[in-house]
């Protein structure tokens, strides 16, 4: 038993883990991109979108075909996009034209996407190497994807933070924190939702796109269980940022805090895969991350005022009233 | 400016709960005119606020304000005419985006939103004066979010944001009932104030029968759907509680079911 302790951990080298440590950085800030699409449509609209399981791997499957076309790197980027904005739309025209509750239109456009993107592909797998066409970033140059993926959050994030403060990106705010006063300033919250959805499945589809250039292929399953990553580069991100920043937790750093979420995950995942954790529970590892994020700051704030502590300290105060008024007796 | 014509409206149709809520109600507001509206539980008096706000389109009848048929204007096209406060402070007010952006909201009401900032530099110093005649230290904390503010101050900005671009009518709904009742004299003064001065036309319904009586120049009274009283000019001037009970139980033929509002005063 010991022994076997002990080989398991003379078995981990350290080494290894740092030298995986770029590869982790740079997909954790290429999922960063998908994380502030999921902010859009979870923290801002109020709204969970489950669309992006598949518009995820939308924009792998629409850049790897083109590529292969001999289009553009940058052009198959841009109509990989594209194809997230229309995939947002349908998720948009069935939640406000059809009235489908917001999760399932969501789930509807994500298997209708399935179809499509074997469509698409015309197989399962596309491979796009880096050794025949020219890609924007690949994981054959680690710290180039590092910087190309950074300079391209800097550039999202910037446009977030302005676009955000527009009027109709105020809008947008409104409708998905009280839809109803929104109503009565005259605001279209339907038209909001549309929009908001379409421009988060855009920046989903963006980070499908890189994730597909970066691993060398695209895949139909490469999306599947991409919202919890979402999710978990917002929900950490959220939690670490506000235990730093605490009330001075602006805008822009909610959006960076996001990416450095989606990053800590990559590297969280990393170690657990360098701890010789079976791939096959890497996705039962993240659903547990995601729910211990979650669960955190509620507890914390359930921690301040529980019927537990009540029960406590009532019951102090009631031997202790008891004891006084034995004293008098 | 308010003009309503014979609106009906029955909710959950054809169902055990079907509900007539509104049963032929007929009001012409005009220009400046500030109208109070009480009546029983259950009478139709925020329905016939929410029929004029659109939040639904009635069964028949017609709406129109300064002349224009909005009947078949959903809501936030209607929005461009009205401005509104609720019962619930909460529900006027975004509580996570700051004192600021909620007026600035305001400002942009009937306009279309496009990519200009969604508060301008200039703006700040208006809304700044704007909120200083309020008296309550509002105007050095506009960059605070509204959900750390009380119930009365997120009314009072609730009111300034309904009135902040000129209404055609302010629809006030029982706007001060949810507040201490300190808070609801200050509220309901600012509410005289603002009505007077920019010369509004206004819709309130208020559950206390002192405050329908000593505010605005018109009283309606509603029972089941129906305005059952309307009393205006000396007449309302020279109204009293007992006189008013008295009016409506001559005119509905039984008395008044308000728990709430008797207790009132």
């Amino acid at each position: 038993m010991m022994s076997g302790i002990l080989s398991y951990f003379s078995s981990l080298n350290p080494l290894t883990f740092l030298s995986q440590l770029p590869g982790n950085i740079a997909q954790g800030i290429i999922w960063g991109l998908m994380g502030l699409g999921v902010f859009i449509t979870y923290k801002l609209l109020d709204f969970a979108d489950l669309s992006v399981d598949g518009s995820f791997a939308t924009g792998g499957a629409v850049t790897a075909v083109l590529i292969i076309a001999g289009v553009p790197v940058w052009a198959a980027v841009l109509i990989a996009m594209l194809a997230g904005i229309i995939a947002g739309l349908v998720t948009g025209f069935l939640h406000t034209v059809l009235g489908i509750p917001g999760i399932l239109a969501g789930i509807l456009t994500q298997i209708a996407l399935y179809s499509i993107n074997l469509n698409i592909m015309g197989k399962a797998n596309v491979p796009v190497s880096y050794r025949n066409y020219d890609l924007l970033l690949s994981a054959s140059n680690i710290n180039m994807a590092i910087i190309i993926g950074l300079v391209l959050v800097a550039v999202v994030i910037i446009l977030m933070y302005w676009y955000f403060g527009t009027e109709q990106g105020s809008a947008i705010r409104s409708t998905g924190s009280n839809p109803s006063m929104s109503k009565a300033q005259g605001i279209n919250i339907s038209t909001m939702k549309v929009i908001a959805l379409a421009l988060s499945n855009g920046l989903v589809a963006l980070s499908g796109s890189l994730f597909a250039q970066y691993q060398g292929f695209a895949d139909i399953n490469m999306g599947r269980g991409a919202i919890v990553i979402g999710l978990a580069a917002v929900v950490i991100g959220t939690v670490i940022g506000e235990g730093i920043f605490k009330k001075g937790m602006n805008f822009i750093l909610r959006l960076f805090f996001v990416v450095v979420g989606a990053v800590l995950y990559y590297i969280a995942m990393g170690l657990v895969l360098w701890l010789k954790m079976p791939t096959d529970d890497t996705k039962l590892f993240t659903a547990v991350v995601v729910a211990v994020f979650l669960a955190v700051p509620y507890l914390q704030d359930k921690s301040k005022t529980s019927f537990k502590k009540v029960a406590k300290r009532s019951a102090k105060l009631l031997t202790w009233n008891d004891g006084e008024g034995d004293e008098n007796a | 400016m308010l003009e309503i014509i014979d609106i009906y409206k029955t909710f959950n149709k054809g169902t055990v709960n079907e509900k007539v809520a509104l049963n032929g109600v007929s009001l012409k507001l005009n220009d400046g005119d500030f109208c109070t509206v009480i009546g029983g539980n259950g009478a139709g008096k925020s329905t016939m606020l929410n029929a004029v706000a659109g939040v639904w389109p009635v069964d028949s009848g017609a709406i129109l304000i300064d002349g224009e048929n909005v009947s078949a204007l959903p809501e936030h096209k209607r929005a461009p005419y009205l401005g509104r406060v609720f019962q619930d402070p909460r529900m006027g007010t975004v509580a996570d985006m700051e004192i600021i952006e909620n007026l600035a909201i305001a400002a942009r009401r009937g306009d279309r939103r496009g990519l200009s900032w969604g508060v301008k530099k200039s703006e700040r110093e208006a809304y700044r004066e704007m909120l200083a005649r309020f008296d309550l230290g509002l105007e050095d904390r506009m960059s605070t979010k509204v959900g750390l503010l009380s119930g009365g101050q997120r009314q009072a900005i609730t009111l300034l944001m309904a009135t902040i671009k000129k209404p055609k009518v302010l629809l006030l709904d029982e706007h001060t009932a949810a507040l201490d009742p300190k808070t609801a004299v200050k509220v309901l003064e600012l509410s005289d104030e603002i009505i007077e001065e920019n010369h509004l036309t206004a819709l309130m319904v208020t559950h206390n029968m002192k405050d329908a009586i000593t505010h605005g120049n018109r009283l309606i009274m509603m029972s089941d759907g129906k305005i059952i009283l309307d009393i205006s000019g000396e007449d309302k001037k020279a109204l009293t509680v007992d006189g008013l009970l008295k009016k409506f139980e001559e005119a509905s033929g039984s008395k008044l079911e308000n728990d709430r509002m008797l207790l009132a005063d």
